[in-house]
C-alpha cells in the first residue's frame, strides 16, 4: 500500500472546561489515500467533526490535542501557525454546513473569492478576480462574471454553497473536508450540491472526506465509510460492507432504524436508550449500555479494533467471530 | 363517517413589496394557494415539499394560528369559526401542535411536569391533584417515567424533550395532531423511537396526525395518505407506497430521485436546475414549468389543477395519464 496522503495516529481531544476536563476523541485512526473517499457517519457529539478541527489545529485554547496527524512528512499536531498556515485552506480545505454564516455578509462575492486566491496562490488583484470568475463558473454558477458583484444575500442556499466550494478550491487542495455540506440545502439542492462534488472529484485527484448524519449520502457518494459512536471509531469499511455485512452492532442499529423508501413497510427497530454524555461514558464498550449484543464481558475493557477482512475494522468483542 | 378535518381551498396570500424600495410595485405572494384535504380520524395525512412550499404555513390556518385570506376549515362537519370565539376555543381543544425543535417549544425556567398539566389549567379542567394525576399518566404513555416530572427541559435529552412536547399536546384527549417536522432536530437513533411512539399512540387512541417532513421515508412510514406541495400548492396526492414507487408528476419525480439511497439498482437520477423561483414572482401557467424537464407550451400559458387518475391518486400536471 502506498504512503497514505494524511494519517491519523491516536488522535485525542480533551476539552477543559474549566470545572473538569472532558474527553471529546479518543484515540482516532484513520489513513486516507490520495484521490480516496471516505464517509464519516455518527449522530451529534460523536466526534465527526471535532476529529478534523482537532486535525487541522481549529479548536482554540481550551482543548488540548493528543496524537500524530501526518501529512507530507510533517505532524500537524503542536505544528506552529506558520506551518499550518501553509496547510490549512491550501492543501487542506474545508466546507461547513451552513454556507450564508460561513461568508462574510458585508464582502462582495468575488473579493471574498480574491482573497483566498491572493492568500493561497500569490495571486495579484486583477489575475485574482478573473481566476475567481472561472472558479465560480466551474462551480456551475451562470453568468459568473456578472455574480462576482453580488453580496451573499443576494444568492441562494445552493448558490452560497457552490460559493464556499469554490472559495475551497482555490487553494487547489489535495483533500477537501466536507462537513455536512447538504444538511441545510432542500432535497433537490442538494442532490445538485453532490453531483457537483462527484464532478470535481472526477477532474481531479482530491481526496474527499463526507461528514454526514446520513448514511445514504455517505453511500452514494464515497468508497469507504468510518462510523463513529461516542468519540470513537467502531467501525471501518467499504461502502457495500457496511450495508450487506455491518460487523458493530451500532452500524446494524442505525441500518434497522432508518425507513425505507420502495418496497413493504417494516416496523423500524430503534436503538433503544441515548448517546452517552461525554463526561459520563459507561465502562468499557460505550454502546454497551444500548446493546443487543451486550455481555458481562463488554464492561471490562473498551474493545479494540479488530481487522476482520481487508480494509474492514471494527471494534467490538463480538466482531471477531464475524457475527454481530 | 364524517371526516375529522376538511380543508378546503385553504388561501394564505401576503402583500408584499416587489424589491427592497420604499416605491417599489406591491405585489402579493401567495404562501398557500389554493389547498384542499379531508383527514379522517385515525389517520395520517403527510405534507411533503422542500422549505417555502407553504407545508408549516398550511399548518398554521389548520390551526387557526394565521388567518386564512380563504377557504374554509370543517371539524367533525362544523365549520371552525372565527380564531379566538368561544365556540372556536372549544373546538380548538381537539387539536394540538408538536413543534420542530422541543427546546424552543419549552419554557427552559419552568419543570417539565408543570408544563405538561399546563393546558388542563388553561381549560380549567379537573382540580390541580387530578390535574397532576393526568400528567404522570400522560408521562408514562409518552415513555416517561413519574421522576421525569420535576425535571427541567435542559436535564433531559432530545428525545425526552420531544416525549415531553407530545406529552403537554396529548393531555386535553385531542382528536388531530399537527407535526411540523417533529423528528428533524433528532439524531438518527433517536427518530426510530419516537416515530414507533407516535405509531403506538395513534394505534391506542385513533389520534389523527397531519404529518409535515421534509423526510419521505419518514412520511412513507408513518403516512396512508401523502400529499405534495409546490409553491403553495398540492401538485400530486395519494397513497404513498404507490406515489414514491411511480410517482407521476415531474416535480415528485425529482423529489424522490435525490433522495440519496444505499442501494440504487441502476436508478436514474433526475437532477433539477436551478432553484425554485421566488414566491413573489410564480411563473405563469404550470409553477414548475421552468424547472420541469419535460414541460411544452402549454404548461407556460395554462395553470394546471388537480385531477384524478386511473390509480385513484390525484395531480396536477398536464402531462400526467
Amino acid at each position: 500500500m502506498t504512503e497514505p496522503l494524511i494519517d491519523i495516529r491516536n488522535l485525542t481531544v480533551d476539552f477543559d472546561t474549566g470545572h473538569r476536563v472532558v474527553r471529546a476523541l479518543h484515540g482516532i485512526d484513520l489513513a486516507i489515500q490520495s484521490g480516496e473517499a471516505v464517509g464519516l457517519v455518527g449522530e451529534s457529539g460523536s466526534g465527526k467533526s471535532v476529529t478534523w478541527l482537532a486535525a487541522l489545529g481549529l479548536l482554540g485554547g481550551r482543548a488540548r490535542i493528543g496524537g500524530e496527524v501526518r501529512f507530507e512528512g510533517h505532524n500537524l499536531v503542536g505544528a506552529p501557525a506558520s506551518e499550518l498556515e501553509a496547510v490549512r485552506g491550501a492543501r487542506i480545505a474545508m466546507i461547513f454546513q451552513d454556507p450564508s454564516s460561513s461568508l462574510n455578509p458585508v464582502y462582495r462575492i468575488g473579493q471574498q473569492l480574491a482573497e483566498a486566491l491572493q492568500l493561497h496562490r500569490g495571486m495579484t488583484s486583477g489575475a485574482a478576480l478573473a481566476e475567481a470568475g472561472r472558479l465560480l463558473d466551474r462551480v456551475g454558477i451562470a453568468d459568473a462574471m456578472r455574480r462576482l458583484r453580488d453580496y451573499p444575500h443576494e444568492l441562494s442556499g445552493g448558490m452560497n454553497q457552490r460559493v464556499m466550494i469554490a472559495m475551497a478550491l482555490a487553494g487547489q487542495p489535495q483533500i477537501l473536508i466536507a462537513d455536512e455540506p447538504t444538511t441545510a440545502l432542500d432535497a433537490t439542492i442538494q442532490a445538485q450540491i453532490l453531483e457537483l462534488l462527484q464532478e470535481i472529484r472526477r477532474d481531479s485527484s482530491m481526496a474527499l472526506v463526507l461528514i454526514s448524519h446520513d448514511l445514504g449520502v455517505v453511500a452514494e457518494n464515497t468508497d469507504r465509510v468510518c462510523v463513529m459512536y461516542a468519540g470513537r471509531i467502531v467501525e471501518d469499511a467499504p461502502i457495500a460492507t457496511i450495508f450487506e455485512a455491518p460487523a458493530h452492532p451500532y452500524t446494524s442499529g442505525l441500518l434497522a432504524a432508518l425507513p425505507e423508501l420502495e418496497g413493504p413497510r417494516r416496523p423500524l427497530v430503534a436503538i433503544p436508550g441515548v448517546v452517552p454524555e461525554p463526561w459520563n461514558l459507561p465502562p468499557g464498550c460505550s454502546f454497551a449500555p444500548r446493546c443487543t449484543e451486550f455481555e458481562a464481558a463488554c464492561e471490562a475493557a473498551v474493545p479494540p479494533a479488530v481487522e476482520l477482512a481487508r480494509g474492514h475494522r471494527a471494534a467490538c468483542i463480538h466482531a471477531r467471530s464475524g457475527v454481530a | 363517517m364524517t371526516a375529522l378535518l376538511e380543508a378546503e381551498g385553504l388561501a394564505r396570500h401576503y402583500q408584499v413589496r416587489k424589491g427592497s424600495r420604499l416605491f417599489s410595485r406591491p405585489a402579493t405572494l401567495r404562501a398557500v394557494d389554493g389547498v384542499s384535504f379531508t383527514l379522517q380520524p385515525g389517520r395520517t395525512l403527510g405534507l411533503v415539499g422542500e422549505s417555502g412550499c407553504g407545508k408549516t404555513t398550511t399548518a398554521k390556518l389548520v390551526l387557526g394560528l394565521l388567518p386564512l385570506s380563504a377557504g374554509e376549515i370543517r371539524l367533525q362537519g362544523e365549520t371552525l369559526p372565527k380564531a379566538g370565539s368561544t365556540r372556536w376555543r372549544e373546538l380548538r381543544r381537539t387539536m394540538q401542535m408538536v413543534y420542530q425543535d422541543p427546546l424552543a417549544a419549552l419554557d427552559r425556567r419552568i419543570a417539565v411536569g408543570r408544563q405538561v398539566m399546563e393546558p388542563l389549567a388553561i381549560h380549567t379542567i379537573g382540580t390541580p391533584a387530578e390535574r397532576r394525576d393526568k400528567a404522570l399518566a400522560i408521562l408514562e404513555s409518552v415513555g416517561l417515567q413519574a421522576h421525569h416530572f420535576a425535571r427541567y427541559p435542559h436535564e433531559l435529552s432530545g428525545g425526552q424533550r420531544q416525549r415531553i412536547v407530545l406529552a403537554r399536546a396529548l393531555i386535553l384527549s385531542p382528536r388531530l395532531l399537527v407535526c411540523d417536522e417533529p423528528i428533524s432536530a433528532l439524531d438518527v437513533s433517536i427518530q426510530a423511537q419516537v416515530v414507533n411512539l407516535l405509531l403506538a399512540l395513534q394505534a391506542k387512541m385513533g389520534l389523527a396526525y397531519l404529518f409535515i417532513s421534509h423526510d419521505l421515508r419518514m412520511v412513507r412510514q408513518v403516512s396512508h395518505e401523502v400529499a405534495v406541495m409546490y409553491l403553495g400548492r398540492i401538485v400530486e396526492q395519494g397513497d404513498p407506497d404507490r406515489l414514491f414507487a411511480a410517482p407521476a408528476h415531474p416535480y415528485t419525480r425529482a423529489l424522490v430521485s435525490a433522495i440519496p439511497v444505499a442501494t440504487r439498482k441502476g436508478r436514474q437520477r433526475l437532477i433539477l436546475k436551478g432553484d425554485p423561483p421566488n414566491p413573489i414572482d410564480v411563473p405563469s401557467g404550470c409553477a414548475f414549468h421552468e424547472r420541469c424537464p419535460i414541460a411544452v407550451a402549454r404548461c407556460r400559458a395554462e395553470t394546471p389543477l388537480l385531477r384524478p387518475m386511473a390509480d385513484g391518486r390525484h395531480v396536477a400536471c398536464h402531462l400526467a395519464a
